[in-house]
């Protein structure tokens, strides 16, 4: 449990300490997150072992506690918006209909060059004769 | 009996114990509700906090003292969405082409159009330029508004909406479009909801949770390179 906890914070602690010292403007959990899935892709590479009872077993504990009540971390940061109910009252449209609208329509490309990617992907797989 | 209650409401331990209860209640409420799409926790739990702050005055800031020792853990979340992903290596291959266009391109698109609809509707600059990086992850989304000269504060608010959004809205919408590929789905809810979006796709499929952690992350990126860029051109 101990040595899950050290891994997971461990990784983000690098993570915040290579953001600034190279001043990239990207979150340090974020480096944490690739720098955790290397480390378990060479553990697990390493050992052979399966997911409960293999070296990285505390990791995926604690991470998975964190991950199922991961909406809850969301919740004070949330409670913020009573401090802008006043702006937003007084710009209520052009707030709305950015969010809403953007938001599909980030969503709508995401989902439409994804699809056709992996449309194209499994259309050239089968004329050249390999598995998609 | 005044000491006590002034106690209560200055102590972060009521917060965080307040906190957690809302969140119990939200979940119970997405039970007993059979996974009703209104019905989530992050909803339902921060709804209830602010009507019971504003039942006994109390201002954000001394909630804040509790909440941020809650809000302390998402760094460490972020980082644990390595384990899902990892289980879902075998995937990464064939998705490769999809994620590197897909995702830059769609945070494009919520950059561009989030200010372009501000704009027509008769929102102020200073408006334009917060709403810009609201699909990124708070974090990340609050430094690049400080860099563009938006609204910090504000940002935070608009990400919570996209993600609130995504949770709620994200998978009837994608069930009518037809979209069956879990890895579709979670490219897609972290591109425009992130940390939300993916706790909601974590709930309903461990694929779609794994895909929408890594979108998140690539889209944050992609958002802090790009959002400069677009603001200089609109």
């Amino acid at each position: 449990m101990i040595t899950g906890a050290l891994w997971v914070l461990g990784c983000q602690l690098v993570g915040e300490v290579v953001v600034r010292s190279l001043g990239i403007p990207v979150p340090g959990p974020v480096v944490g997150m690739v720098l955790l899935f290397g480390v378990l892709t060479v553990r697990r590479a390493g050992k052979g072992e399966d997911a409960d009872g293999g070296p990285m077993a505390g990791t995926l504990r604690v991470a998975g506690g964190l991950l199922r009540h991961m909406q809850l971390l969301f919740v004070p940061v949330s409670v913020g918006i009573m401090v802008h109910a006043a702006t937003i009252r007084e710009a209520w449209l052009p707030i709305a209909g950015g969010l809403v609208g953007s938001w599909a329509a980030g969503l709508l490309t995401v989902v439409g060059l994804s699809a056709l990617l992996l449309r194209r992907r499994r259309a050239v797989g089968e004329g050249s004769g390999e598995l998609p | 009996m005044t000491e006590t209650l002034d106690y209560l409401r200055e102590s972060p331990l009521t917060w965080i114990v307040v906190t957690l209860l809302a969140y119990q209640g939200g979940v119970r409420l997405r039970e007993r509700t059979g996974g009703h799409p209104l019905a989530q926790p992050v909803l339902v739990a921060a709804g209830a906090v602010v009507v019971l702050l504003l039942l006994v005055g109390v201002d954000y800031e001394t909630y804040w003292a509790g909440g941020s020792i809650i809000h302390a853990l998402l760094g460490p979340a972020t980082v644990a969405l390595a384990v899902p992903l990892h289980q879902q290596a075998h995937h990464l291959r064939e998705m490769l082409r999809p994620i590197l266009v897909a995702l830059p391109v769609g945070a494009l698109v919520s950059i561009g159009s989030g200010m372009l609809l501000v704009r027509w509707l008769g929102g102020s600059e200073s408006l334009e330029l917060t709403i810009a990086p609201k699909s990124a992850t708070t974090p990340v989304a609050i430094a690049v508004v400080d860099s563009l000269g938006g609204v910090p504060s504000m940002v935070a608010v608009f990400t919570i909406v996209s993600g609130i959004l995504g949770a709620v809205a994200g998978p009837p919408l994608l069930d009518r479009l037809g979209v069956t590929d879990r890895r579709t789905r979670g490219l897609a809810m972290g591109a425009v909801s992130h940390g939300i979006g993916t706790s909601r796709s974590l709930h309903d499929d461990l694929t779609e949770g794994a895909f929408a952690g890594l979108s998140m992350g690539l889209t944050a990126i992609a958002t802090s390179l790009l959002a400069p860029f677009v603001v200089a051109l609109l």
